[in-house]
């Protein structure tokens, strides 16, 4: 039996922008848990690295800020492979990197997702300069760090999940 | 219609937020300006009273595309201040993660950014659904030069690795060899795209340019030898204030430079390529001239092949310094820190970037001064964009607003790197 891709966690975000580095924060909190399998990346440079840094894996979970107007700390989750992420809802500082979305779409063109990919948007209050995430955000983040433990530990050894 | 407005509110596929503005009137352009309005970052004001030690760390944070050209200069920079010289393998080092920068920045801006301009497409995305084996290869191409980057960087965003004086931790022989499969491949698709992009559709237009970048006696430039120019500027790195001077414009939040004698200047691969075809290696020479260029390029359309030829160099280049590499005994070189002021200039993919410090025997720096390569180009995409309007005043509003957006794309601009940047705005009257 072939042995098992990896699980995949990709923190998107900046540190130094308050709860735009939440996304870091809960790929560092899933690292540390040192789970089986699972390998973390705590930020990626621009989102055409996440095709390349999905590859081989058998499930891949990223997370970033989210910025749609709803409630601080609110976790919008997606099954990216199922449905489609609203291309507004993560803050846009760029108009030169290609965002999650577009690279989903990109990952969907080219037959590159893997057979699982969860993303969690955790809703930002404040993204001005700053090396902490605001209390809603944070609570919120500890609450992503669970959901994941979780749904990692339950995933199936190999993937019966054909993209 | 004599009098005309052509306006991009926000320019796409560029780096940062800025647009564009030209005023024709009796049709010929009046006004043309790139308005970068990305706030300022303050990092020259910042960096005073920090440690010289910190500059790459900080620096490095200007630019997630090209951090390591950020933090080559500043550390040449208090090298240069502190009289310490990085040579042998540390500076092979250097160049071989610098190699990687090319790599990765040149396959996202002739693939992603650059060559949906020539193909028609709105994005990468448009291509993908046409191309989706180039745009896997494009993948996998910007990927080795990441790979490269991590290898010796430590990260794929702004790398912790660099240090004045060297390295906090270089690589082994084995770690490096691990490289030379992928790298090959990629020297292969790099030689691919030159001819890939060769065989696009060019407009017609060269303009009369002062190029200007650095110069080494005995290879392409990266960080080190001479400032020079097409116009007879051959001066040291630490000369370059007294020949280039930065001004200030009421519509952009980047600093205009120029040349205190004559204006506007070029940076970026066609300044480059165009100074310093002879110190390519020759496979790269060779399918320059198969894909029709001279040793000159004045046509900025066609940057999209030079960063082609440029890749193949990089590829090339780091397969020479792994073949050749020796792990040296210590990462870096101890620097004493002393008062003075110290100059650095490297070759960022867009172009020269100039860093100058002065420090306290202390080592705390008292002022700083980065001038990014996509400054210095704003004076001449300005230039460009009206002559390039008034050359084709006949085209329809859509198309000709779009091929605005293609000649500042020309450049590859980094408006965040440069506030310290697009919408395209064209007034008809």
């Amino acid at each position: 039996m072939a042995t098992p891709g990896p699980i995949v966690v990709i923190g998107i975000g900046n540190d130094f922008r308050s709860d735009d580095g939440v996304g870091l924060y809960v790929a560092r909190a899933i690292g540390a848990l040192n789970l089986p399998g699972v390998t973390t990346i705590d930020g990626v440079a621009d989102g055409s690295n996440l095709m390349t840094a999905w590859e081989d894996s058998r499930a891949v979970f990223i997370i970033d800020c989210a910025l749609s107007g709803a409630e601080p700390g609110t976790i919008h989750t997606f099954d990216a492979l199922t449905e489609e992420i609203p291309a507004d809802i993560f803050p846009r500082f760029s108009t030169h990197a290609i965002d999650i979305p577009e690279s989903i779409k990109l990952g969907r063109l080219l037959e590159n997702l893997p057979p699982r990919l969860t993303v969690y948007a955790i809703e930002g209050e404040n993204l001005a300069a700053g090396a902490d995430c605001t209390y809603k955000v944070k609570m919120a983040a500890e609450k992503v760090v669970a959901m994941m433990r979780k749904a990692i530990e339950t995933l199936p050894a190999e993937s019966d999940n054909d993209c | 219609m004599k009098n005309r407005t052509i306006k991009v509110d926000y320019l796409a596929r560029v780096e940062g937020e800025g647009g564009l503005f030209v005023k024709i009137k009796d049709n010929k352009v009046v006004d043309v300006k790139l308005n970068i309005f990305e706030p300022p970052r303050f990092f020259e004001a910042f960096l005073r009273g920090r440690h010289f030690t910190e500059v790459p760390d900080i620096t490095a944070r200007i630019c997630g595309i090209c951090p390591i050209a950020y933090q080559t200069s500043s550390v040449r920079a208090m090298e240069n201040a502190c009289g310490a010289t990085v040579d042998g393998q540390l500076r092979a080092l250097r160049r071989l993660i610098y190699c990687g920068e090319y790599i990765e920045s040149h396959a996202l801006h002739v693939y992603m950014l650059h060559a949906p301009d020539f193909l028609g497409c709105e994005d990468v995305l448009d291509i993908a659904k046409a191309h989706p084996d180039l745009v896997k290869k494009a993948l996998r191409l910007k990927k080795i030069g990441n790979d490269l980057m991590v290898l010796l960087g430590g990260r794929e965003i702004h790398p912790i690795s660099m240090r004045v004086g060297g390295f906090y931790k270089v690589p082994t022989k084995a770690e490096l060899q691990a490289m030379v499969e992928p790298l090959t491949w990629a020297l292969d698709f790099a030689l691919a795209t030159v001819k890939f992009t060769s065989t696009l559709t060019f407009p017609d237009f060269e303009q009369d340019y002062e190029f200007v970048s650095l110069r080494h006696p005995d290879e392409y430039p990266l960080f080190d030898g001479r400032i020079v120019s097409s116009k007879g500027i051959d001066i040291a790195i630490d000369e370059y204030p007294q020949y280039f001077e930065e001004q200030h414009m009421a519509h952009s939040t980047s600093l205009h430079s120029v040349v205190k004698a004559r204006g506007a200047y070029h940076v970026g691969p066609l300044a480059r390529y165009s100074l310093n075809f002879d110190k390519l290696p020759e496979v790269a020479q060779k399918a320059a001239k198969k894909a029709g260029l001279k040793q000159t390029c004045n046509n900025p359309f066609k940057s999209i092949i030079v960063r082609a030829v440029e890749t193949v160099f990089a590829c090339h280049e780091a397969l020479r310094i792994i073949s050749e590499y020796k792990m040296p005994e210590k990462p870096f070189v101890e620097v004493t820190p002393r008062a003075a002021v110290g100059h650095g200039a490297s070759e960022a993919p867009r172009g020269m970037l100039y860093h100058r410090y002065r420090i306290g025997a202390d080592g705390l720096i008292q002022e700083a001064r980065i001038v990014p390569p996509t400054s210095q180009n704003q004076r001449v995409i300005e230039s460009d964009l009206s002559a390039y309007v008034n050359k084709n005043m006949k085209l329809s509003e859509e198309k000709l607003t779009w091929q605005c957006e293609q000649v500042v794309r020309n450049y590859d601009p980094c408006i965040s790197c440069s506030c310290h940047f697009l919408k395209l705005h064209i007034d008809r009257q």
